[in-house]
């Protein structure tokens, strides 16, 4: 298993290009009812790539996510240690506002919940509540950040239908939209693909690759091979610990640790 | 064999048992309108309904209901109104600032899930006694008072009922893109706008129908209502008083008023039912 | 984006006061209702006022015995037609109806809910009260004028199938298939699986359905008062008069101020009633909250 200390230096040495790292955990742990679901979490996640959260179901990936944008607030019974440093801001830290922290997260979650308004509404929900009232800049990012997801051109006539008509796919980059709208800086997503069909994952996730270029992505998945499709990074997440880290081909074709080994093998799940 | 045949028989005849029980409970709805709409049409003309009660209306002799039928429909109104802003914001609070499934959140639910069944005459009584205490008499103020504290619960328990239905992550990702609590809460309203109706509906409902919070608070009077601090008549309660008259026409005034008052709360059963299918068919 | 801050912050600040102002008014009934029963406990002791049966403020005594009783009786009656009614109907609705039917009986149930009591007190006294006196007392032998606790009783089961029936279809449909389906493979006819299985797995839920029935019943005051008869006296059986609590305090709220006590006798008399009703409600919806948290 790997320390903490020996997951940081594994690391450093592939991210010669970048100063810090975005997304810094350190000795991150959560209870949830007295439950530990993470524990001694300490992570460096490489800012412009695509990092997947994998393990299997209830190891506590998913609340590995939602610690990093605070949702994890939100959960009944819960209690935090440690700190999440995003670029060098304590997340965690008393005075830090929680808005401003999610703000710079954009979530893409596990079915796309578009918000009960049109479609122009929809991207330029963020742009608005954060103050942009110009008519103008807000045509201008709803059209850019459609472009960007590819779905201008289905859309471009009918921006005042309501979101939710469009098909699941065309939902779930809308989702994708209205995050980007908001200038995020890191793109969280939740098992994003897991409600869309086959031709729709396949956008979304060539639509990541791309965005890795200007963001920094955290994914949840438990589909390995969707991991190895799209991701450069792999944590291995077993019982609310990382047992392993490391580049994608690393991870899932040569694993150092047993567990890891057994879990890309299939043996547990 | 003839064990198997008896328990088979004892199945047909349960499942009859239970056919005849589920007859006799919705039966008794249609026997209900049924018996007030046969014993009241005969009665109903558009005299009752346009006319306030002239002298010795209580006698068998002219006039109409409107005095009541406007008073309850004022009364419903208002205290329709204020138990919306006070019990909408009260949901919201629970659901969006009070952090899911903690005390706070728990026990304040459960208490308006109590107050909701505590009865009306309660909260007449005390407020009777309060109005009394401080020299104010009977008026449409004082039911419109003890009204909204009865309906409070209502909106409440529906409202959250509502919430309780929207996604998490619905919450999660608006958060997300930067929103505050508040601004969440405006988005959640949004999409549950058409069972705040209902609610809305519900709430009227139970304030148009109810007397034993009026009967101490509200008074009663011939006039049409025109002033909050005056008594005004409602239509429960005019069709109480008709109903306990000896005379037969009086009765009869009764039953057509209380054919009108089905037809007010038909209409708002309906309204609400439209609504609910309209909430069903918003949902992802 | 401070004001954004601002504004959440002053939002919820006027939203829990709200919530505090309409908590405090619940703490003001009670208090009120306590502070205003005072004279009346102190006159007489506890004991006594629930167990004496004289009733005759002009010369001071408050014996609640009467009105108790005919609370019991008129609840008791509702209860036991009610019942099994819903638990039969509800059954039948989960078990064996197609969903076509149980989307059709359900809203109707709801309208049951929707009317209002003083409606049902006229159909009381257009119905129940002639059916009655002439059709059911003359089989028993019994004189009547049909105002009695069993009119009221009749009344009141009506009023009260909507709430029973509604939470008891919600508790039979959390019961998991498979355990019907245990019971049938096992070569049990459905309707004893549903004896056997279904409604004894289901017990605390029909109990606090009932329990919040007969809450709603202790409560309702219009209806009952139309056709009770509404004589202070013990009733003796189904074709006595009888005179509940809630038909005490509407009938006599607006002479009280003349006679020493009696407001505090009434006042008394909501505080026994708003006591009762809090604690049956407050258990039925803990039981309700512990099903929903387990399934």
């Amino acid at each position: 298993m790997y320390t903490s200390s020996s997951i940081q230096t594994a690391e450093t040495q592939d991210l010669v290009n970048t100063s810090i790292p975005h997304i810094q955990i350190k000795d991150l742990n959560v209870t949830i009812e007295g439950k530990r679901i993470l524990k001694n979490i300490n992570l460096s996640i490489p800012n412009n790539s695509v990092t997947s959260i994998i393990g299997p179901s209830g190891c506590g990936k998913t609340t590995l996510l939602k610690t990093l944008n605070r949702l994890v607030d939100d959960t009944k019974g819960v209690e935090i240690t440690g700190s999440v440093l995003v670029n060098g801001e304590d997340l965690y830290a008393k005075d830090a506002e929680v808005t401003h922290i999610r703000k710079k997260m954009g979530l893409l979650s596990q079915k796309p919940f578009p918000l009960p308004m049109s479609i122009f509404d929809n991207v330029a929900y963020g742009p608005r509540i954060h103050g942009e009232k110009n008519k103008k800049v807000l045509t201008q990012i709803v059209e850019t950040q459609l472009r960007n997801v590819g779905l201008w051109e289905e859309v471009k006539d009918r921006l005042e239908a309501s979101a939710t008509r469009l098909s699941i796919g065309q939902q779930q980059r809308l989702c994708l939209a209205r995050g980007l709208a908001v200038k995020p800086e890191i793109i969280l997503g939740d098992e994003s693909t897991s409600a869309l069909d086959p031709v729709s994952t396949q956008t979304i996730e060539n639509l990541l690759i791309a965005l890795k270029q200007d963001y920094t992505i955290v994914l949840v998945t438990h589909i390995l091979r969707q991991a190895r499709r799209v991701s450069d990074y792999i944590i291995f997440v077993y019982n609310g610990e990382i047992i392993e880290f490391g580049k994608t081909d690393d991870v899932l074709l040569n694993p150092q640790n047993e567990i890891t080994q057994q879990y890309v093998k299939g043996f547990i799940s | 064999m003839s064990n198997v045949k008896k328990r088979l028989l004892k199945e047909k005849i349960a499942k009859v048992a239970m056919q005849l029980s589920g007859i006799t409970i919705t039966g008794s709805l249609f026997f209900i309108i049924g018996t007030i709409l046969y014993k009241g049409l005969p009665y109903l003309s558009w005299e009752m309904i346009s006319q306030a009660p002239k002298g010795g209306f209580y006698i068998g002799k002219e006039g109409g209901i409107l005095n009541a039928i406007l008073g309850s429909l004022y009364l419903a109104t208002f205290s329709t109104m204020l138990a919306t802003l006070i019990g909408i914001p009260i949901s919201i609070f629970l659901n969006v600032y009070v952090k899911s499934g903690s005390f706070l959140e728990r026990s304040c639910k459960l208490l308006f899930d109590v107050l909701f069944g505590i009865p009306s005459i309660v909260y007449g009584a005390i407020a009777f006694s309060i109005m009394v205490w401080m020299g104010i008499r009977a008026s449409l103020l004082g039911g419109i008072i003890t009204i909204t504290l009865l309906t409070i619960p209502i909106v409440v328990r529906t409202i959250d009922e509502l919430l309780k239905t929207i996604p998490i992550d619905l919450k999660h990702v608006t958060f997300s893109l930067g929103a505050t609590r508040w601004e969440l809460a405006k988005i959640l309203l949004k999409y549950i706008k058409p069972g705040i109706f209902t609610a809305i509906l519900l709430a009227f409902g139970r304030a148009i129908g109810d007397v034993a919070g009026v009967l101490l608070t509200t008074g009663f009077s011939d006039n049409l209502p025109k002033y909050v601090d005056e008594p005004a008549a409602t239509l429960p309660l005019a069709i109480f008083f008709q109903l306990s008259s000896p005379i037969p026409e009086v009765q009869g005034r009764a039953y057509a008023s209380a054919l009108v008052l089905t037809f007010i709360i038909l209409i708002i059963v309906i309204c609400t039912h439209l609504l609910a299918s309209k909430q069903q068919k918003h949902k992802i | 984006m401070n004001w954004r801050l601002i504004k959440d912050k002053l939002i919820q600040r006027s939203f829990a006061t709200m919530l505090a102002l309409s908590l405090v008014v619940i703490i003001l009934i009670l208090a009120g209702l306590s502070f205003k029963s005072i004279p009346l406990l102190r006159a007489e002791s506890l004991g006594a006022i629930l167990t004496e049966s004289v009733w005759s403020p002009l010369n001071g005594s408050f014996g609640f015995l009467p009105f108790i009783m005919g609370t019991i009786w008129v609840t008791f009656i509702s209860l036991i037609i009610a019942a099994p009614l819903c638990i039969l109907a509800s059954a039948y609705l989960v078990e064996y109806a197609s969903e076509a039917l149980r989307r059709m009986v359900l809203p109707l149930v709801n309208v049951l809910a929707a009317i209002p009591p003083v409606l049902y007190g006229v159909w009381g006294v257009l119905f129940v009260v002639p059916f009655l006196s002439q059709y059911v007392a003359p089989i028993v032998g019994a004189e009547t004028t049909g105002y009695t606790v069993f009119a009221g009783g009749i009344v009141l089961a009506v009023m009260i199938f909507p709430i029973m029936m509604s939470i008891m279809v919600e508790v039979l449909q959390t019961i998991p298939y498979e355990l019907k389906a245990a019971s049938l493979s096992l070569g049990a006819t459905k309707w004893e699986t549903i004896v056997k299985v279904i409604l004894v797995k289901a017990k605390p839920g029909l109990i606090a359905a009932v329990v919040l029935g007969i809450s709603r019943a202790f409560g309702e005051t219009i209806a009952v008062l139309m056709v009770c008869g509404n004589i202070p006296q013990i009733p003796k059986s189904f074709f006595d008069a009888g005179y509940p609590l809630p038909a005490l305090i509407a009938n006599n709220f607006g002479e009280m101020m003349s006679i020493p006590l009696y407001d505090s006798a009434l006042m008394f008399a909501a505080l026994l009633l708003f006591v009762l009703i809090f604690g049956f409600n407050l258990i039925s919806r803990l039981i309700l909250n512990r099903l929903e948290g387990k399934s």
